[in-house]
């Protein structure tokens, strides 16, 4: 077993899967010569040619709408935004194009495209580089969501990504770019879209989050372990549309308790879609009110200190888990 | 009839600067055969005869939301469509109903879309704005102005990434060149050489807004000089010859010099932007429309063909008659075909699998 960042992990992803169908190309600012902003797409330019490693001009409607257009005809484009803070400006493809042409053709024309790049705050990087997109995209039917915490995730899911029939945004996470992990090697790994993953057992309290806080909810469940005797399952929901309701259910239907928790903010978010799922299906193994664990309601502001206030922490977590444990 | 000089319009520079002759310098006539020229006639009798029988439709509440009509701009259509191969690709904003019926969309399958029947070449889903056919690789009718120029620069982009030599045919009206997507789109085709011909459909108007009032250049063709590579042509969008010969040679080069060009076509909507709107009065005069309307590209080009004896007056009539009776069945046809059946209402929004289901949450219904 292979120890490797997240950003090696979806650089593997993206190189197997170009490997393997030559339908698929990378499109977007800086992947080719520069080998990605981040560096995700080093090599490949050398590896697979100028047309299916494309530098693109600092268009993003213009090149999503380009990836659209190649996947109504049978390519398989994944787009690279440098951030999905920049996808703003793509996003009437990402949502009028990509995510209604197959309905809105009687089901002629799918649209298999993948949209990636890093959401979530950063570090320091104030209010225009710090944002989470999910909820905004979650939204729309049509598009399926992506955001995985771990290397073995990030590629097992970019992989399956690649070889959906529809549009799927994949959202990375900045600061997970060096996080490392276990990869197996020379072995196919392809986590499903909207499978969630239980990352920790516990039979107290059901933690579920996804992306960047995955590992603060990992770190907050080990002192809830140590400092107060509760053991916390966190649900890696790893997709967040669809998401894993059932495993969601089942965890909580298990400990009674649940805290939600996302980076973004808490109006209209991943969260409150999941307690209505939770109070609606589940009503009656509430032992507690669902608590929720979010981001400030505010725009991002630079300040260290204040960056790190907005941003949900391991901490809060503790707070929140043992609010809905009566502690 | 009208000059050409009299009914130039769109950005006309002022009357003391001499004004550029649209399509003067364009490339010869197409010195196209006496079936071509006749099968010209029937297209685009075909798109006005369908036209006016979706607005009669849409009167009697047959059609809903929104129907834009293209009647006087057939010659556009008619012309650029024909010039392409069945391999190519045609794509189109939301007034779309002639270039689906000219690339071969049968004409009960375009009326039922309109009526939202199962049996409409989008299975009821679309409507008037989208217009799709995989089988003629029309890529639709988009409604968001602009949105499917980026498209249609994939489209460019997948066939030279395969080594084809199939061009993307693009049609948008003149207000679009004022969006950003078309300076990303044109720019990208032109730096990477997409075989995608650009066509502005010049009518003169964005909705109500004369694109004098919109557009800080003159002639909207000369945007083309922005993107080096781009060929680029102003053609008399009511003689369907001229826009025919124009989209020839655009096809050309973009299957032999692998270049995008870009086309304007001065045209004219006779009727209002959409049905809600009246042929004139706010925002344009009914002596402007007059003017426009005895410049009618189906006129012309049957007065031409009859004194040119390519074709019998009798043959016209008859030719005429034929349409309206297709069009008179596919009215019959949408009337007759059923509706899209409620309960596959979530089968289209993925074609792939779509775990735990989009029905969990409409326990309500």
């Amino acid at each position: 077993m292979a120890v490797i960042t997240y950003r090696e992990a979806l650089n593997e992803a993206l190189r197997e899967e170009m490997a393997r169908d030559e339908s698929v190309f990378l499109i977007g600012e800086e992947v080719a010569e520069y080998d990605g902003a981040y560096k995700v797409s080093k090599n490949l330019l050398e590896a697979f040619g100028e047309w299916r490693v494309r530098d693109a001009p600092i268009a993003e409607l213009g090149f999503a709408g380009l990836g659209v257009g190649a996947a109504m005809v049978g390519l398989r484009p994944i787009v690279e935004f440098m951030t999905w803070n920049f996808a703003l400006l793509a996003l009437d493809q990402v949502i009028n194009s990509a995510a209604k042409l197959y309905q809105m053709s009687g089901g002629q024309y799918n649209v298999p495209i993948v949209f990636r790049g890093p959401g979530g705050a950063a570090l320091m990087l104030a209010a225009q580089h710090s944002q989470s997109p999910e909820s905004w995209l979650a939204y729309v039917p049509g598009l399926k969501i992506c955001s995985p915490a771990t290397p073995y995730d990030a590629k097992g899911l970019l992989k399956s990504a690649v070889r959906d029939n529809d549009p799927v945004v994949f959202i990375e996470g900045e600061l997970l770019y060096n996080v490392k992990g276990e990869v197996p090697e020379d072995e196919e790994i392809l986590v499903p879209i909207g499978s969630a993953d239980v990352k920790r057992q516990g039979d107290d309290v059901t933690i579920v989050t996804y992306g960047k806080m995955v590992h603060e909810a990992l770190r907050a469940a080990e002192t809830l372990a140590t400092e107060d005797e509760v053991e916390a399952e966190v649900v890696d929901l790893r997709s967040v549309r669809p998401i894993d309701v059932p495993t969601v259910l089942a965890s909580v239907r298990k400990t009674n308790r649940a805290v939600i928790v996302e980076e973004g903010w808490p109006v209209a978010n991943i969260g409150a879609q999941i307690v209505d799922d939770i109070q609606r299906e589940a009503f009656d193994a509430l032992d507690a009110p669902v608590a929720r664990v979010t981001g400030l309601d505010v725009p991002m502001p630079y300040a260290r200190n204040l960056e790190k206030l907005v941003q949900p922490s391991a901490e809060n977590i503790c707070t929140a888990a043992r609010d809905v444990c009566y502690i | 009839m009208a000059t050409k000089e009299t009914r130039a319009h769109g950005n006309t520079p002022a009357k003391d600067t001499p004004a550029k002759p649209a399509a003067a310098d364009g490339p010869d006539l197409p010195g196209l055969e006496p079936g071509e020229l006749k099968e010209l006639l029937r297209l685009m009798i075909l798109a006005r005869r369908f036209e006016e029988k979706a607005a009669e439709s849409y009167q009697l509440g047959k059609i809903g939301g929104f129907l834009h009509l293209y009647i006087g701009q057939e010659a556009v259509a008619a012309g650029a469509i024909t010039a392409l191969r069945e391999d190519d690709y045609v794509i189109s904003a939301y007034r779309d109903h002639a270039q689906a019926l000219i690339r071969g969309i049968p004409a009960r399958a375009v009326m039922a879309e309109l009526y939202g029947r199962a049996t409409g070449c989008s299975k009821g889903m679309g409507g008037s704005m989208h217009l799709f056919d995989r089988s003629v690789n029309f890529l639709g009718g988009h409604a968001i102005v602009g949105s499917h120029l980026p498209i249609a620069a994939g489209v460019g982009y997948a066939i030279r990434y395969r080594g084809g030599d199939q061009v993307c045919l693009c049609f948008f009206g003149d207000a679009a060149v004022n969006i950003g997507a078309f300076h990303e789109a044109l720019n990208m085709a032109a730096k990477w050489e997409l075989p995608v011909i650009w066509i502005i459909e010049n009518n003169a108007y964005g909705m109500g807004t004369d694109i004098r009032r919109s557009a800080a250049i003159s002639e909207l063709v000369d945007r083309a000089c922005a993107y080096e590579g781009t060929a680029s042509t102003q053609v008399d969008g009511m003689d369907v010859q001229k826009v025919r010969a124009a989209v020839d040679e655009a096809v050309r080069t973009a299957r032999e010099e692998k270049r995008p060009s870009l086309i304007e076509a001065i045209t004219y909507r006779f009727m209002g932007h959409s049905m809600a709107d009246p042929s004139h009065g706010t925002y344009r005069a009914r002596e402007e429309v007059e003017g426009w309307r005895e410049d009618d590209p189906i006129l012309s080009l049957s007065d031409q063909l009859i004194a040119a004896d390519v074709i019998t007056a009798e043959e016209y009539e008859e030719m005429d008659r034929a349409v309206i009776e297709e069009v008179e069945g596919s009215a019959e046809f949408a009337d007759a075909s059923p509706s899209p059946d409620e309960s596959h209402i979530y089968d289209l929004v993925y074609s792939d699998e779509y775990p735990h289901g989009l029905d969990r949450r409409d326990s309500w219904r």
